[in-house]
């Protein structure tokens, strides 16, 4: 019973064994996956507000008469194939393959920029042709309020996977670190998944597509 | 079987010999759950202290009809900020700190899963404290006019409005909660985390200790229902500050819409604000019926069926509202459902005393003033959710006598139980029992001659959030009765805060083990080293340390 920390008795039939190693879940996937329900629910709200208030505006321009969905396509498509790169840039990095994993999470960071820059375009659109700003009536609020936070998080993700990028080039990654970069990759992809419930709220049920 | 390495006595003597600000310095810095953990405690206690003399003004107010102690304005804030300090600065952080300062110790781990995010969370949640009740000096602004918030503790729409709320008084309450519920998220998801993957050999779930299981069940709330309201007040706050519209009614904004948001986060939030109590009691009452907790797989399925349930029940709080019937019929019936898991717990609490040899020791006398005071709240409880009688008294102090019972007589009543069952482990120290068997009856009486009469002013009519009201209409007994028993209540408190003083240097030497319990911190010294364990622990039951006083009849064999 004293501290012979590995040999314990059974109590169902008094042997003696070596346990093996218990096996738990590794911590930093668990308070990753905590993070990424917290901000499920965050966003959730957003998406309930926008839903709930479509066709609701007493004046000013909506979704149906603003916003163009071609161009939101192409820089979706930037998005979404990101997830695919920084997949790629995970398991090169597991393997120790330096070069191919700073080409890929190089490809996921310009793919990432690319859409922020259509945001900003869409938006620089949105309030010199439509006059549409926060302030306008209940689009503009809900549009900015979820489109704006999800922009937030993409440009967070691009800031933590730019520092990782950073940290190859200067030499400090290895490939004992791809779990962490794995976590953050993680996040990218939930930034991802997210734009997928955004675009269908926004872009097809706001504008009446759908 | 149980191993469980010694640890040798912790050197506090050459501790106390350090000059104050190195001492001070320490706890600044500190990642420590359990240094975090005390800190939790107390920034709560002398939160606790601040909202109830908020409570003591509004009833020295309402003692009399016509009174004018304080004025319409200022009755407005004392009640807005003594829901918000009690809900946000008093419940959750005394019992996220507990669970801090217990949940490694009793899972046999060395420190939470992430321990520098602990010590970001309680910074968080103190200031985001402080800066609540900066709003007495910063809110006036340039406007002049409304000091602390005064938009009540759940923040109605369209009143939080900038046409009907001048002054900067509502932003301070978005922000202050707001950053204190980042530190409550980081908490959450360092609980989970903490309980999944840092459980020492031998500790599958289904040996964890109850509380492990409630505070897992918790974590979880806090990441369901802190994510809606932190993305509601960053909408309100986009109204006030950038001139959006969500909950604007003259731009076709919904203030109903504010409603579900602040319930679909409010309701849980009740739950994480009893759950916790219930891990507590699940602890003390075993320790001292002698027995092993009744029907522990249930009460696992109850906590985890509550956590699922409780976010389904919200709309409750907006039956007067008018939803409609088909909506009113679910979220009665959701609520009724969810008397059911409760229900299971406090029989299960009785089927542990029953039989067993109780020890009305000051931590069990509160244990089982906190199963009678929640029954009551349970059952008004339930009676609430009739949508016909809730129609009847609806915002009327029928309501406010209900959520005491539930949130004072169950809370705060098994966090004074916790704090006197834990203490010896925290200090080193016994606290003195006869003053604290005075603390329960003094508290128990006045809780009871406060919130009891409310019921009855309740249903005679008598609204909430008034600060004055009508001779001749019945109620004057009534909330004469409710005032005269705040100086019961502050007499058991201040009572309780003397012997927590008083007990640091003076108590009785507690050792490792005052109470002869089974869980793993009793393993350890009092209090325990900054690693905790020497070894890490090895379990083989429910109960390791019966396991290790008792060799020859261990548990495991009957689970």
């Amino acid at each position: 019973m004293a501290a012979t920390s590995d040999a314990t008795v059974d109590p169902t039939d008094g042997a003696t064994r070596r346990d093996a190693v218990e096996w738990r879940p590794s911590r930093g996937k668990v308070g990753v996956a905590s993070l990424i329900a917290m901000e499920s629910f965050f966003f959730g709200t957003f998406i309930v507000a926008f839903l709930f208030y479509i066709g609701k505006d007493v004046h000013g321009p909506t979704g149906a008469t603003a916003l163009d969905v071609g161009p939101v396509i192409v820089w979706s498509i930037c998005l979404l194939s990101s997830s695919a790169t920084v997949v790629a840039a995970v398991k090169a990095l597991a393997r120790g393959a330096k070069a191919a994993f700073e080409f890929w999470m190089g490809a996921t960071l310009l793919l990432g920029g690319a859409f922020v820059y259509g945001t900003a375009v869409e938006w620089r659109g949105l309030m010199l042709d439509h006059e549409l700003f926060i302030s306008t009536n209940l689009f503009g609020s809900t549009y900015y309020g979820l489109v704006g936070f999800h922009a937030f998080h993409v440009v967070l993700g691009l800031l933590a996977l730019g520092m990782i990028w950073t940290l190859s080039k200067l030499g400090h990654l290895r490939a004992v670190d791809a779990e962490k970069v794995e976590l953050v990759s993680w996040y990218w992809h939930f930034v991802d998944v997210v734009w997928i419930f955004v675009f269908t709220s926004v872009y097809l049920f706001g504008t009446g597509i759908l | 079987m149980t191993t469980l390495p010694t640890t040798p006595a912790e050197t506090v003597a050459d501790r106390r010999a350090e000059p104050l600000s190195a001492r001070l310095h320490l706890w600044a810095i500190t990642v420590d759950h359990k240094r975090l953990g005390i800190m939790y405690v107390l920034s709560g206690l002398v939160f606790f202290l601040v909202g109830g003399l908020e409570a003591s003004a509004m009833r020295a107010q309402l003692a009399r009809p016509g009174n004018d102690l304080v004025s319409p304005e200022v009755f407005n804030q004392l009640f807005t900020m003594h829901g918000t300090t009690m809900v946000f600065l008093v419940g959750m952080p005394v019992l996220l700190g507990m669970g801090n300062y217990l949940i490694p110790l009793m899972i046999g781990a060395r420190d939470m899963a992430f321990p520098r995010l602990n010590a970001f969370g309680f910074w968080l949640f103190l200031f985001g404290g402080l800066l609540l009740y900066y709003s007495y000096i910063g809110a006036q602004g340039l406007y002049g006019t409304s000091a602390a918030p005064d938009v009540g503790w759940f923040a109605y729409a369209p009143l939080t409005d900038r046409t009907f709320s001048r002054g900067n008084s509502t932003d301070y309450w978005i922000l202050g909660i707001m950053v204190s519920g980042f530190g409550s998220i980081a908490t959450g998801a360092n609980l989970v985390a903490t309980i999944l993957c840092m459980r020492c050999r031998g500790m599958t779930l289904m040996r964890m200790p109850l509380m492990a299981w409630m505070m897992l069940v918790v974590g979880v709330l806090v990441l369901t229902a802190l994510g809606p309201l932190t993305a509601a007040q960053v909408m309100l706050l986009f109204d006030r500050n950038l001139g959006a519209h969500f909950f604007d009614p003259q731009e076709g904004g919904s203030a109903i819409l504010w409603q579900h948001f602040f319930w679909f986060f409010g309701h849980p939030e009740v739950y994480i604000l009893i759950l916790p109590a219930f891990g507590f009691v699940s602890e003390i009452v075993p320790t001292f019926s002698r027995k092993v907790i009744f029907g522990y797989p249930l009460m696992v399925a109850a906590t985890v069926g509550i956590g699922f349930i409780s976010l389904s029940v919200w709309a409750h709080h907006m039956f007067a509202v008018g939803l409609g019937p088909v909506l009113d019929a679910f979220f009665s019936a959701m609520t009724f459902m969810i008397a059911v898991p409760t229900g299971i717990k406090i029989f299960n609490w009785i089927g542990t005393m029953w039989g067993g040899r109780i020890r009305f020791a000051s931590p069990m006398l509160f244990a089982t003033g906190f199963v009678a005071m929640f029954v009551i709240g349970g059952l008004t409880g339930i009676m609430l959710a009739m949508v016909p009688f809730d129609w009847q008294v609806s915002d009327s102090y029928f309501v406010v006598g209900h959520f005491h019972y539930v949130l004072f007589g169950g809370t705060i009543f098994a966090i004074f139980g916790a704090l006197h069952y834990w203490y010896p482990k925290a200090v080193g120290r016994m606290l003195n029992e006869t003053i604290a068997k005075w603390s329960f009856w003094l508290l128990f009486a006045g809780f009871n001659l406060t919130f009891f009469p409310m019921h009855i002013s309740g249903l005679l009519g008598m609204p909430r959030r008034i600060y004055t009201f009508q001779p001749d209409r019945g109620l004057e007994l009534w909330n004469l009765l409710s005032t005269a028993g705040v100086p019961l209540q502050a007499a058991g408190v201040l009572l309780i805060v003397w012997n927590l003083l008083r007990s640091h240097r003076k108590g009785a030497i507690a050792g490792n083990d005052p109470w002869d319990a089974w869980t793993l911190e009793w393993a350890t010294t009092s209090p325990p080293p900054e690693h905790n364990f020497d070894e890490p622990p090895t379990v083989g039951s429910r109960r390791p340390l019966w396991d290790l006083k008792h060799p020859e009849d261990p548990d495991g064999r009957y689970e």
